[in-house]
């Protein structure tokens, strides 16, 4: 990973013009960020005032609530689509033309839209019509009905990726449809789908912070309002990027190892299911590599 | 659905601003990840480090918190735009990370052998990228470019947090004078279907188009 994949080892010429380059660069880089830190000491956000009600425990107590906020709706919008996902993709893999169709409107029409859409739908339009909704219960239901539908696009994905010989072996033991599909198919394909399942639930745990609109207590909200009672909303605002900044590298370094571990025990050709939007990078390789075996 | 009708112009005024604003950020995103790429790939550690950073980061961090940084926090340091340009800095900024990710992945799937190829031809590094590898890399990455360009276009409806009028922001305000939420943002949804399922299909044929034949 660390080694350039466009230039292989330098002679003694280049070295000294990578040299150069890397002063170069180097000052620039450091260039910016000094330049910045000015700005910032010009404008007076670095004085210790500003930042040390983030050192207070009682501030901290509250912002790691929200986060513990955010984890809550997180968890219960993944468990919820997770259901709804695979229900979604069995239904779309159904053999009723109708069940087919009517799972292939759902999907389309809720991975369509705006997830902020939905969340402003269920929080301020339900209501009208007389349904009661909390901020987590509203958040909860968007987070479901949006990657619900993103989840069954991978969990399809997953299934069809599957060899054709495995479902045909298990009709031919004489396992019925559900049996072939629960005990054969769904286990093998749910080993692969890891990965994109991580992803996805790290781009769930930053939308929840759209919650933040609809008046729900998480991480962003309690950052706005430490903000604004110390008068530090920049300070307050970039220490809770960090606490997602922190949360979501380490989620992804889960994907990433998984899929790593994935890749050893399988066999380098190994498929993965790659994720909607986190993974589209690495669907690339994956969809590379199906290519070479399907050529060689 | 007459209230839909009956507002048509608000909804189209919604969807001009929301083209615009995915337009315009998809620009800055293109050439912010191709330049992110074309660090991380590059023979100069700070460059290679400069650029992970960035990527690691941003592609971390919510949306909306970049936009509250940005427009609540950032105005801290008299670093102020209108509405509008702050969306398309934030929006063409977090797209550019995962840009740039998938042009890196793309750039690593094209064979070594050409690389090696235009070495020994005596092409500089930034030649061996920008007219050898580079051209052949974006041609493998048409299909993922394309679903950040559908993820764009639903993430720019966070704009309507700093009011920028765009379909979310104008659907909100509709559904509070009519009364009438149901339709308003039945109406709001195909419009963003209107936008998103035809971007899919020709994202596809461009797929097509561009697909390099092995």
């Amino acid at each position: 990973m660390t080694a350039p994949v466009l230039a292989d080892a330098l002679g003694p010429r280049a070295r000294r013009k990578v040299l150069v380059a890397s002063v170069v660069a180097g000052v620039v880089v450091a260039g910016l960020v000094v330049v910045a830190l000015q700005r910032l000491a010009d404008k007076g956000q670095l004085e210790w005032e500003r930042w040390e009600p983030l050192t207070d425990w009682d501030v901290l107590k509250f912002l790691l609530g929200g986060l513990g906020e955010t984890l809550k709706a997180a968890g219960a919008g993944m468990a919820l689509a997770m259901v709804l996902g695979t229900a979604l993709a069995l239904l779309r893999l159904s053999r009723a033309a109708v069940v087919r169709a009517a799972a292939i409107v759902w999907m389309e029409f809720f991975r369509g839209v705006p997830l902020l859409l939905l969340i402003f739908f269920s929080f301020f339009a339900l209501p009208k019509y007389g349904v009661e909704i909390t901020p987590f219960r509203a958040l909860v239901l968007a987070l479901a009905l949006y990657n619900g539908a993103m989840l069954g696009e991978i969990f399809r994905a997953g299934i069809l990726s599957l060899d054709r010989g495995q479902s045909e072996a298990a009709y031919a033991v004489g396992l019925t449809y559900w049996q072939a599909m629960f005990l054969v198919i769904i286990p093998q394909a749910a080993r692969r789908m890891i990965p994109a399942i991580v992803s996805q639930l790290i781009t769930l745990l930053k939308d929840t912070s759209l919650g933040f609109v609809i008046t729900y207590e998480e991480l962003l909200r309690r950052s706005r309002s430490t903000g604004e009672f110390f008068k530090n909303p920049l300070q307050a605002t970039a220490f809770v990027a960090l606490i997602y900044i922190v949360v979501n590298f380490a989620l992804s370094r889960v994907a990433r190892w998984l899929e790593v571990r994935q890749r050893r025990r399988l066999g380098a050709g190994a498929i993965t299911v790659a994720g909607v939007e986190d993974l589209a990078a690495v669907s690339v390789v994956a969809g590379a590599a199906i290519d070479d075996e399907s050529a060689s | 659905m007459d209230v839909v009708f009956d507002n048509l112009d608000v909804f189209f005024a919604g969807l001009r601003t929301t083209v615009s604003l995915t337009l315009l950020s998809y620009t800055a995103a293109l050439v912010i990840g191709i330049v992110v790429a074309a660090c991380r790939v590059s023979p100069v550690p700070p460059l290679r480090f400069a650029g992970a950073f960035y990527v690691e980061t941003v592609r971390n961090t919510p949306l909306t918190v970049l936009f509250v940084l940005f427009f609540f926090g950032l105005t801290k340091v008299d670093i102020k735009y209108s509405a509008f340009i702050t969306a398309v800095i934030v929006l063409g900024g977090y797209t550019g990370a995962f840009v740039g990710e998938t042009v890196r992945s793309g750039i690593n799937t094209v064979s070594r052998g050409q690389a090696e190829a235009a070495r020994s031809l005596g092409l500089t590094f930034p030649q061996v990228l920008g007219i050898v590898v580079l051209p052949q890399a974006l041609r493998t990455v048409v299909a993922p470019l394309g679903s950040l360009f559908v993820a764009l276009i639903k993430n720019s409806s966070i704009a309507a947090l700093i009011a920028v009028p765009e379909l979310v922001y104008r659907t909100d305000s509709l559904s509070n004078d009519t009364a009438r939420p149901i339709p308003i943002f039945l109406g709001a949804a195909i419009a963003y279907l209107l936008l998103t399922i035809p971007s899919g299909f020709a994202i596809r044929a461009i797929e097509r188009r561009t697909a390099i034949k092995r």
